[in-house]
């Protein structure tokens, strides 16, 4: 991962970013997206200039490690619990059209 | 009956035990307050229709004699962010709109585990993405103060039902201020538990890393007795502590008896005040720390550097994570599907769903996320925002070295009116100034009534923060304070609502 | 789907060299899955169950579900790191690995990206021609598993031309180590089957660990496969493919051998290869490309929150090392010696992929030699036809149970033929089989002595035959009771009896 002064944010990444996250923009929105989204990166970019190399990046606030459970098991949902939400089905399995890509 | 709704917590639970009143003429009154007022301020998304019934099998069980929590029976309203399994759960958005979980929360199961009586779900910013309970779907909430006005956000919702009396108590979120900052602009007090306090496993998740369940009230004591429900570990939590608790009622009245703050050193944090703060909020604040020190609290001033990029890390931090979080909605399990015209592949299909259900800030946020996690942004952007994490963790630390407990305005303004922030999402994110450090950091932070602002006689609140882990201390420093206040004003701030019954005689 | 060119793989051995590179991943057979206490389906006994009933609010992702780590897989990763030689992380993480599948239901994989568990190791890995290759290790992660989908309407059952899919998540959150090779030089004309030689001793660590149910078959183990060819004297590295749905040995075998004609054929005619994801196909022996994927491979990678950090003390990490079974090669010679095989015997049993069946079949009961026999005999043959691992046909103790059957008498080795195809046909254990289809010998003296009788009847001079010295005689009349009893009889014992019949009766 090159890290210099990233590039200021424009309509053709906005439109990438929209499909890595799934979502449908309209040209409309793509527009008005990048000028708001400009506006907002420019004024949290400021964030690396006291990010320097000596400072540790903090993911979790506190300090807990091993946090694991006991290999036993629990409750399960009924399948009909599981399903409960399901948009469409087939039997007991969700049902989805058909996939363009692959799986990784 | 309108005496009733006007009770706090502590009042109704001593009622309640005494017999002197039942839980279904509580829950009642509620559900009727609720009916009269909740067209004009809309702080509820759904009333629920099992509150008699579960107030009625209350009643049973105190007439046996079983022992109760001080709340059995007792109404609360819950932020739609959390999973019920017997109403819908929303988050404020139509990509979930209608769904009904098949699990409860957990904070939801102890709420039930104590025999609390679930009144519905509050409204919310989507996905607590916001400040001022603009961004629901489902329409903004009202402040009760003034029904023009912004009850703030994202749990304006549960902060309007507690200021309008329809709940003395409710579940909030907070992320950056979600609870706080709608406790400061309707007059009403709202927790942010140490992180990791209050298990936040089914609470849909907005920045994991920052989110947390707590109490919202009238008073700091209905807060603690509410948190001493929902607190402690949870196994289905990874990230919920371990710590054995000790009693925040008790923390609360023992704060609220002893009338002094000597000994207590009281740190301002220099950085969150100033510029940018409505006048009648500095005046409001300095008159607190007037009364805190005519209490025997040494006032110092602390300096906290690293706070002047919090709210940029914050921007960085939330986003990305939300960005994450919020994948899972796409039409395949649960919630909205939409299927383009002319049917298409499910990559499709996602991304339709994705564009009807999501409101332009989740949008907003879920781009800008996506944006600093990616490949060669990760550094600059995510990483860097971690980096100031810990600058910020630091510059707690060190100024809880100085003081016991850190204060500064909960809101940089009052309540403003609704609309007139839209535009421009920067100045919207520039309401959670004061309470973004505490979710950085982990540390707990409460927001409770300071007084009016003189220019707009609105309510206005301040912001108390401890080290993590000492929760207690807010409650104890908390109560004590509040009780200072009300007896410096003579009365309570929320007799002051122009909701409050007492005040009405019809009027709403 | 054209059928591509390939050279022949000599010629390319003579132009490339193949470079090669294993992520094979590794089902744990904990009880429960990764992130979630609902049951695992690759526990052993485990079945796949009736679709998406071994979920909780975790497998699916649904809003508010939160990860917590299984003790047991934790334990296992770290001994798997330590088995394959590796240096256990004193603090490692989680991580997300963001990308929207059916298959995933929070679209994005907890994993560990660059803090893995476990890290530079190395595994010896033995060849049949006696060559031995270090296999360096980069790392082992632990990572979840993906639901299961089924793709409906298309003509081939797979995605493409698939009209909607079908999602099980059962299989989701399963716990998952991954382990993934250095860059492995020097094969040469061995890669093929070092390949398979490779996955077959990861296969035995798993396995001797007792972590993993390791039937490649169901997915327990899975290996995707990288190869490129770097033209000889370039000193330039070639762009590899990858290669999945790789699901025995046999495949991995024959898969790398297929990439590496295949690619060969394309650069020497002036071509390029794509880098991409390639998927096997065991059936015409051949890859096909993957659709091609326009995310390329931002996974936005960061920190998983919701999960701590983990911290092996020295303590639990030297309590595994002192808990785990021999390397390879000392059980390899340990086995060998015990079992009295010669070096030429046990290598083929290795050079099979067979070591842990047959391993398995002795310790069920059944004797080294006719474990062997039977598994790289008669059920080789039989997987071969199929195009199948012998391992995914019979279980190694149902193959000891038909051992036992022949060598206590029930069965004559062709009897146990039989019962072996039904065994593999599902119809039961080889008891069962024995019992519906009535194939038992016969071991009744009375019955035989009846059949014989009978034989006699229309050959009565037999007898006079055998008794003057004519021994051989007696043949006739076995083979005649053979042929009435259906072949359900011990002919050792027809004979004896009609030669006590011969001596004993007076004509």
């Amino acid at each position: 991962m090159t890290d210099s002064t990233p590039s200021p944010l424009d309509a053709v990444q906005v439109a990438h970013l929209a499909n890595l996250a799934r979502i449908a923009l309209t040209p409309e929105e793509t527009e008005k997206l990048t000028g708001e989204l400009g506006v907002i990166i420019e004024s949290i970019a400021k964030v690396s200039e006291v990010a320097t190399p000596d400072v540790p990046a903090t993911s979790h606030p506190i300090r807990l490690t091993n946090v694991f459970r006991p290999d036993v098991p629990g409750e399960t949902l009924t399948v009909e619990e599981a399903l409960s939400g399901a948009p469409e089905r087939d039997g007991d399995r969700f049902k989805v059209s058909a996939i363009l890509g692959e799986e990784q | 009956m309108s005496e009733l709704i006007a009770l706090t917590a502590a009042a109704l639970s001593e009622k309640l035990a005494s017999r002197e009143v039942s839980s279904v003429e509580v829950t009642q009154a509620h559900l009727d307050r609720i009916a009269a007022v909740d067209g004009d301020i809309h702080a509820f998304l759904h009333v629920s229709e099992n509150a008699l019934a579960t107030a009625a099998e209350v009643d049973g069980a105190r007439k046996l004699g079983a022992k109760l929590n001080p709340l059995a029976g007792v109404p609360v309203a819950i932020k739609d962010v959390l999973c019920t399994l017997d109403m819908p759960s929303t988050a404020g958005s139509r990509i979930l709109e209608g769904w009904v979980p098949p699990y409860d929360a957990t904070v939801v199961s102890k709420l039930r585990a104590a025999k609390l009586i679930p009144l519905g779900k509050t409204n919310m910013d989507e996905f607590a993405m916001g400040s001022s309970t603009e961004h629901s779907a489902f329409g903004p909430t009202h402040n009760p103060w003034d029904l023009e006005r912004i009850p703030g956000g994202s749990g304006g919702g549960s902060a309007a039902a507690v200021a309008a009396f329809e709940a003395p108590l409710a579940l909030g979120s907070d992320t950056g201020g979600s609870i706080r900052q709608p406790a400061a602009v309707t007059g009403t007090v709202g927790m942010k538990p140490t992180y990791g306090g209050v298990s936040r496993y089914g609470a849909i998740a907005l920045a994991s890393s920052l989110d947390q369940v707590g109490p919202v009230s009238r008073t700091v004591l209905d807060a603690a007795l509410l948190h001493d429900v929902i607190g402690g570990h949870d196994p289905h939590d990874s990230t919920s502590l371990t710590d054995d608790w000790p009693s925040f009622a008790e923390a609360a009245r023992t704060g609220a008896a002893s009338g002094s703050l000597k000994g207590v050193r009281v740190g301002v944090v220099k950085e969150l005040g100033g510029e940018g703060f409505q006048a009648g909020v500095s005046e409001r604040f300095a008159e607190a720390l007037e009364v805190m020190a005519a209490a025997g609290a040494e006032i110092v001033e602390v300096s906290a550097p690293s706070f002047t990029y919090a709210v940029a890390a914050y921007y960085l931090i939330l986003p990305a994570e939300a960005s994450s979080n919020l994948a899972k909605f796409d039409s395949v399990r649960f919630g909205l599907r939409v299927n383009p015209k002319g049917g298409g592949t499910v990559e499709d299909v996602m991304a339709a769903t994705r564009e009807a259900g999501f409101g332009p800030e989740v949008k907003r946020r879920i781009i800008l996320g996506t944006y600093a996690l990616s490949a060669g942004y990760y550094d600059a952007y995510y990483g860097s925002a971690q980096k100031v994490r810990t600058l910020i963790q630091r510059d707690f630390a060190s100024a809880f070295e100085k003081a016991d407990v850190l204060v500064s305005p909960a809101a940089p303004t009052t309540a403003f009116k609704l609309g007139e922030k839209l535009e421009d999402p920067l100045s919207m994110y520039l309401n959670d100034v004061t309470t973004i450090p505490a979710n950085l950091a982990g540390v707990p932070g409460m927001g409770l009534p300071m007084g009016l602002a003189a220019e707009d006689g609105l309510p206005t609140g301040i912001q108390i923060m401890a080290p993590a882990h000492e929760d207690a201390r807010i409650y104890n420093v908390g109560a004590t304070l509040e009780a200072l206040l009300e007896q410096s004003w003579g009365h309570t701030l929320m007799s002051r609502a122009p909701g409050h019954p007492s005040a009405e005689g019809g009027k709403k | 789907m054209s059928s591509a060119e390939l050279m022949d793989f000599d010629k390319a051995l003579e132009l490339f060299e193949p470079m090669l590179g294993f992520e094979v991943h590794v089902e744990l057979n904990t009880k429960t899955k990764m992130f979630s206490s609902a049951p695992n389906p690759a526990a052993p006994g485990a079945d796949a169950g009736e679709p998406n009933t071994m979920v909780t609010p975790v497998c699916l992702g649904l809003p508010g579900s939160l990860p917590v780590v299984n003790e047991q897989a934790i334990r296992y990763s770290i001994s798997l790191g330590l088995a394959l030689g590796c240096e256990i992380a004193p603090s490692s993480r989680f991580a997300r690995k963001n990308y929207f599948y059916p298959d995933l239901a929070k679209n994005y994989q907890i994993s560990q990206f660059d803090e893995p568990i476990a890290h530079d190791g190395a595994v010896d890995v033995e060849l049949a021609n006696g060559k031995t290759f270090r296999i360096e290790i980069e790392r082992a992660h632990m990572e979840e598993d993906a639901g299961k989908l089924t793709h409906v309407g298309g003509s081939t059952g797979r995605i493409q031309g698939a009209e909607y899919s079908l999602v099980d998540y059962n299989r989701a959150g399963v716990p998952l180590v991954e382990i993934v090779t250095k860059m492995i030089p020097g094969a040469e004309q061995d890669a093929p089957e070092l390949a398979k030689a490779y996955v077959a001793v990861i296969r035995d660590i798993v396995v001797s660990l007792g972590i993993s149910e390791a039937r490649m078959e169901r997915g327990n183990l899975r290996c995707d496969a990288n190869i490129s060819l770097s033209p000889r004297g370039s000193g330039k590295l070639g762009t590899r493919t990858e290669t999945k749905n790789v699901n025995s040995l046999r495949s991995v075998e024959r898969s790398i051998r297929y990439e590496i004609q295949r690619q060969a054929a394309i650069l020497h005619a002036g071509g390029t290869i794509t880098q991409e994801t390639r998927h096997w196909h065991e059936d015409t022996g051949a890859t096909s490309a993957g659709r091609p994927k326009s995310d390329a491979d931002d996974y936005r990678y960061f920190p998983e929150p919701d999960l701590l950090p983990v911290e092996p003390s020295k303590a639990l990490i030297e309590e595994l090392r002192a808990a785990l079974p021999e390397p390879p090669a000392e059980r390899r010679k340990r086995l060998k010696d015990s079992w009295g095989f010669t070096d030429l015997e046990f290598q083929d049993v290795v050079n099979s992929g067979l070591l842990v069946e047959v391993e398995s079949t002795v310790a069920a009961g059944a004797s080294p030699a006719q474990a062997r026999k039977w598994w790289t005999g008669e059920i080789a043959r039989l997987a071969n036809a199929g195009s199948v691992d012998p391992s995914s046909l019979v279980s190694p103790a149902d193959v000891a149970a038909l051992v036992g059957l022949v060598e206590s008498g029930e069965l004559t080795d062709r009897l146990a033929r039989q019962v072996l195809e039904g065994v593999i046909a599902g119809e039961g254990t080889p008891s069962e089989v024995v019992e519906k289809r009535g194939l038992k010998v016969v071991s009744d003296d009375g019955a035989l002595i009846a059949a014989i009788d009978e034989a006699l009847a229309s050959q009565p001079d037999i007898l006079a035959k055998i008794r003057d010295g004519k021994v051989q005689a007696a043949g006739a009349v076995i083979g005649a009771v053979m042929k009435a009893m259906r072949g359900q009889a011990d002919a050792a014992r027809v004979r004896e009896l009609v030669l006590e019949r011969a001596n004993s009766s007076s004509s």
